[in-house]
């Protein structure tokens, strides 16, 4: 995240805002290894991960609130401005937006249990297909971010398209699976809302991708007026 | 530099226009080709570090440069369209158009009310004493000095507060009626509750006032003007709405100062 070259006066306060971007790397890593687990596991109907995705989920809400306090000690203390200013902030929504997705990951792997109840169905794999975009997207976006890269950012944030669309025909697929086989509603239901899940953490993944734009450029992400949909 | 920073205050009028200024020392530049607008009725700070030549180039919004011996300014300097370098202006009648407060509050060892009513005097503005003393209270209350000292305005003004003494200075050069306000670093002597009092009044004067201060403090740029512009080793860097500066500076000297990265 680093915005500029040159260090601070203030060592104190330049490490302090280094810090805060080790943090939310770490952030961004464990969340990412979570959701990769889920899908996984969703993958495999296996139920028993539960045990680890929970103790994940209370270390990634532990390292947010430890983001959120250091943001609220870099503004009270240090009055960041500028490029400084910039990644503060950005750093306190992205935050935001990686716990959501650890706790729609913890959704998602809680849906493997439930899946396991049911015998395999063949419309697993376009979740897994889904899902591999997604964590894609999301290692993408916190590449960017670590690399305060507004390129690949875009890229990402262009790509929201592609889920919305992957899930939307997921979803019609598997209506007329289960109109046609009453015995897919059971799988079926869990497996729209992993699919429902995923696609919301693209949109996370975009959120994220237009905190980074801000966060270098200064400016909001916005192509012909129109944010991705 | 040469070219023209826009006029970050839209809609407003233009009050002090500079073109291509220079200030040298006894031969020694201090200040490279400065041109800037600065617009009426806005307050405009200065930041930069110390010897970049924003009080330089303060100081010559009055010329008070012409008191320092050796120091030559050259370029187009105007004020309403009004070149104040022409000979044929008088910096006395300049000076009581153009006020300044510095750093250190200087009232003089004067009553409260003496102090308000020297500028008037000299410059004749009074024709009997109840117009002075309506100059003098309106000034005062402008100053927002008026409520404490209104019973004791023959008490010497060396005797109140910095932050009263300040806003006296302030009330002493509103008495004469300026256009424009310089004030060089106001609240550097000050604590932060007496800075907020006069923080409050800049924010009240500029309504009436092109006001035009300079600061080592960014939050205090940041909090007090619309406009500010960055000096470094006597050139104009930067010049914007005081809102981009500091959240996205476009000069990397800018962003490196007022992020701490250099002093």
């Amino acid at each position: 995240m680093a915005l500029s070259r040159t260090a601070h006066i203030v060592t104190a306060y330049g490490e302090e805002l280094d810090q805060l971007a080790d943090d939310l790397a770490r952030l961004g890593g464990l969340v990412e290894t979570q959701l990769e687990m889920s899908i996984a596991a969703v993958v495999r109907r296996d139920a028993s991960v539960k045990p680890d995705i929970k103790a994940r989920e209370a270390q990634v809400n532990a390292l947010q609130v430890e983001v959120e306090k250091r943001v609220l000690r870099l503004f009270a203390l240090r009055q960041p401005l500028a490029t400084d200013l910039r990644m503060t902030i950005s750093a306190l929504k992205v935050a935001t937006d990686l716990e959501r997705v650890g706790d729609l990951a913890k959704n998602i792997a809680y849906r493997a249990g439930d899946l396991a109840e049911f015998a395999p169905v063949s419309l697993t794999q376009q979740v897994e297909r889904l899902g591999a975009i997604v964590i894609k997207q999301l290692r993408e976006v916190l590449d960017a971010l670590s690399s305060a890269d507004v390129e690949p950012a875009i890229r990402v944030w262009h790509s929201d398209d592609e889920v919305d669309e992957r899930y939307n025909t997921l979803v019609r697929e598997m209506l007329l699976a289960m109109t046609e086989d009453s015995g897919l509603v059971g799988p079926g239901v869990h497996i729209l809302f992993v699919a429902k899940n995923l696609e919301r953490i693209g949109d996370h993944a975009t959120n994220i991708a237009e905190a980074v734009h801000f966060m270098v450029t200064a400016s909001p992400l916005v192509e012909d007026g129109n944010s991705p949909s | 530099m040469t070219d023209t920073p826009p006029n970050p205050a839209d809609g407003q009028p233009i009050k002090i226009s500079a073109r291509d200024v220079t200030v040298s020392y006894s031969g020694k530049q201090a200040l490279h080709d400065v041109s800037i607008d600065i617009p009426d009725r806005s307050v405009t700070a200065f930041i930069g570090p110390s010897g970049c030549g924003k009080s330089t180039f303060l100081r010559c919004l009055n010329r008070m440069n012409d008191t320092i011996e050796g120091a030559k300014v050259a370029g187009s300097l105007t004020i309403d369209g009004n070149q104040i370098n022409d000979r044929s202006i008088d910096p006395v009648v300049l000076r009581a158009s153009v006020g300044m407060v510095f750093q250190k509050p200087n009232p003089f060892p004067k009553s409260i009310y003496d102090n308000v009513a020297y500028g008037p005097r000299i410059h004749g503005l009074a024709l009997s004493r109840s117009e002075l003393d309506e100059i003098v209270e309106g000034a005062l209350r402008k100053a927002g000095l008026w409520a404490e000292v209104s019973d004791r305005l023959t008490h010497p003004g060396t005797g109140l507060s910095g932050g009263q003494q300040q806003r006296l200075v302030i009330a002493r050069a509103i008495a004469v009626n300026p256009e424009v306000i310089l004030m060089d670093e106001p609240c550097s002597a000050l604590d932060p509750i007496a800075t907020a009092r006069i923080e409050e009044l800049i924010d009240e004067l500029r309504e009436n006032y092109c006001i035009v201060i300079v600061t080592h403090s960014m939050q205090q740029a940041a909090r007090v003007s619309q406009q500010t512009a960055f000096f470094h080793m006597g050139n104009l860097v930067e010049y914007g709405p005081t809102e981009d500066m500091f959240t996205n500076p476009r000069d990397t000297r800018t962003q490196d100062y007022i992020t701490g990265r250099f002093g």
